[in-house]
């Protein structure tokens, strides 16, 4: 498709989150609403663009694990979490809210696609 | 006689969930045909080592302290209706916690409850404090000399199972994984064997979907406009309905709010999962990677997929020591003007920070800009553009293993009151111990759980 027929949304307005945490390591999941949406994920929410997301909090390393059934996406988040519960300065000490951070990540999306919002 | 279903509910799903989440589950369950099974799921990571500091200073004590709020509500109702409930909220204490149980059950007239003990997690008992901080951690943390607080296995089903199959109504643990409290029942009413990969795994997907109470019935989901959740004032806990043909549905307690779909159960299926093909615990090493979910009627979702392969020759042990201080203050500044005059109070603390002359970590947030999504220390004022009137609050937060210099950061926010910008207000101030944990593996061997019953102890 071309660039006319792409728009850019938050990856919010096709797709949700939830953060863990063990250790220092937070893992998220990214799971599109429609399952036609995972196609779009796989090919634009990269390793290195999570990396680079992250790389404010000291993240060191993301692998990416493809669940193509369900469909969704896990990224396993090597050093992001100050520390971890343990000893993390931040509020936010488990990285919970993180989700919320990778889902501001922008994507291109057919303009045919209904979403909510775009940017 | 094996049974087509068991139905297996949560009623806690973290040390300080809800401690009435579980009487809609129980009263769901007491309706239900065949076993029927309640767990409580109340120790995270370091709640034991905190537990453990509750037992020395009493000896009573060291269990989840919400022991009698989660139980004395659906004791009575669980014993009379055949509910067997299974939980670690034992934690350093599994007898005291079993004792206390005892002592509700004859206040509330459960003649002969029969409650069983599971121990054999403490690794201070089979291991040396000196080779315990020798050994090597997952996480590369050194113990060294740092006192051994806590030390503590992750036991599998199988002493559940073995409880439960000697008559235990109840049955108390320390330690064990959490999918451990739904896979014992599972193993005792189908008698699945230590080495059948693929029913093991489907058990454990069971209890991992569970273990977090209401994470899989539409909490910790919502967004509205997004995700919207009915009457998360009031979120059912899950039930899990297990037939022996290792077939999973997810559903919740009647008569509550919450939802079960296919989205909250994604979510809560990848929660704290790393690589989807290998999810290690103690019974079986778990693979979700293929796993499909689909919507079969108003809240209830099938999981299917589930794979197994043989479990790790170690057992994981959760090792606690000391982590010493953590200090967090907080002032707020609202108004015109107000991000200029917090970051005038980041700057004068900054300032009287350096004075202290400490090696610890100090962190300043503007809470109101960007602060849980920052980095130590990333000031995204330059980067950011936010109002400079707007209703900010500052925060510093150091940790340490003086107390006196932890406090001491404190005590500089609190001065702000008489000696910093205008109009600071609000100001708090918080004092944590810490505890800092790290894993090691342990050669399973090592390792024998033990049931007892608490009338042995007659």
């Amino acid at each position: 498709m071309t660039q006319e027929h792409m728009k850019k949304v938050r990856l919010h307005d096709i797709a949700h989150a939830r953060a863990g945490d063990k250790g220092n390591r937070s893992n998220i999941s990214l799971i599109p609403y429609s399952a036609a949406t995972y196609e779009i994920l796989l090919e634009q929410v990269t390793e290195k663009r999570v990396l680079e997301l992250f790389s404010n909090k000291g993240a060191s390393k993301v692998v990416r694990y493809e669940l193509p059934n369900l469909p969704a996406l896990n990224f396993v988040i090597d050093d992001v979490l100050e520390g971890g519960v343990n000893s993390a300065l931040n509020l936010d000490q488990h990285g919970k809210t993180l989700s919320f951070l990778l889902l501001t990540l922008s994507v291109e999306v057919p303009v045919t696609m209904t979403i909510k919002n775009t940017v | 006689m094996v049974p087509s279903v068991v139905n297996i509910g949560c009623g806690a799903g973290f040390s300080g969930d809800r401690v009435d989440a579980a009487i809609p589950v129980a009263e769901t369950l007491a309706k239900r045909e065949g076993p029927k099974y309640l767990i409580f799921e109340t120790l995270a990571e370091r709640t034991l080592a905190l537990a453990q500091k509750h037992r020395r200073k009493d000896p009573t004590h060291g269990y989840s302290p919400f022991l009698e709020d989660y139980i004395r509500p659906i004791l009575k109702k669980c014993y009379e209706t055949g509910i067997k409930i299974v939980s670690n909220f034992g934690a350093a204490n599994p007898k005291g916690a079993a004792m206390k149980i005892s002592e509700i059950a004859d206040q509330l007239g459960c003649k002969n409850i029969k409650i069983a003990i599971v121990e054999g997690d403490d690794l201070l008992q089979v291991m040396s404090s000196r080779d315990i901080q020798n050994h090597p951690t997952i996480e590369g943390l050194e113990i060294g000399d740092n006192e051994v607080i806590a030390a503590n296995v992750y036991l599998g089903a199988r002493p559940i199972a073995e409880a439960l199959s000697r008559g235990a109504d109840v049955v108390v643990v320390g330690r064990c994984t959490d999918p451990a409290l739904v896979l014992g029942p599972l193993v005792k009413e189908f008698g699945w064997s230590e080495d059948d990969w693929i029913n093991l795994a489907t058990g454990t997907m069971a209890g991992h979907l569970l273990e977090c109470g209401g994470q899989v019935t539409g909490a910790y989901f919502a967004d509205p406009g997004y995700k919207d959740v009915p009457d998360l004032a009031n979120v059912g806990f899950p039930i899990a309905e297990v037939a022996n043909d290792g077939s999973l549905i997810i559903t919740k307690a009647d008569n509550t709010g919450g939802l079960v779909s296919a989205q909250t159960v994604k979510e809560q299926l990848l929660y704290e999962i790393h690589d989807p093909e290998n999810y290690f615990t103690a019974d079986v090493i778990l693979d979700i990677s293929k796993v499909r979910v689909l919507e079969v009627g108003p809240d209830r979702v099938k999981v299917s997929g589930a794979r197994g392969k043989q479990r790790p020759g170690t057992l994981k042990a959760t090792v606690s020591i000391d982590g010493g201080w953590m200090g967090e203050a907080e002032m707020s500044y609202a108004g015109p003007n107000a991000l200029k005059r917090a970051q005038l109070a980041i700057d004068v603390l900054k300032s009287r920070c350096r004075d202290i002359k400490t090696n610890n970590p100090i962190r300043f947030d503007i809470v109101g800009t960007m602060s849980v999504h920052s980095g130590d220390n990333e000031d995204t004022t330059n980067t950011h553009k936010y109002p400079d009137d707007g209703d900010y609050r500052i925060r510093i937060a150091t940790c340490g293993h003086d107390k006196e210099i932890v406090e001491r950061v404190n005590q500089e926010m609190l001065s702000l009151y008489c000696s910093g910008p205008a109009a600071g207000g609000g100001f708090r101030q918080h004092l944590t111990d810490q505890v800092q944990t790290a894993s090691i593996l342990v050669d399973r061997n090592k390792i024998v759980p033990k049931v007892h019953f608490l009338t042995d102890y007659a």
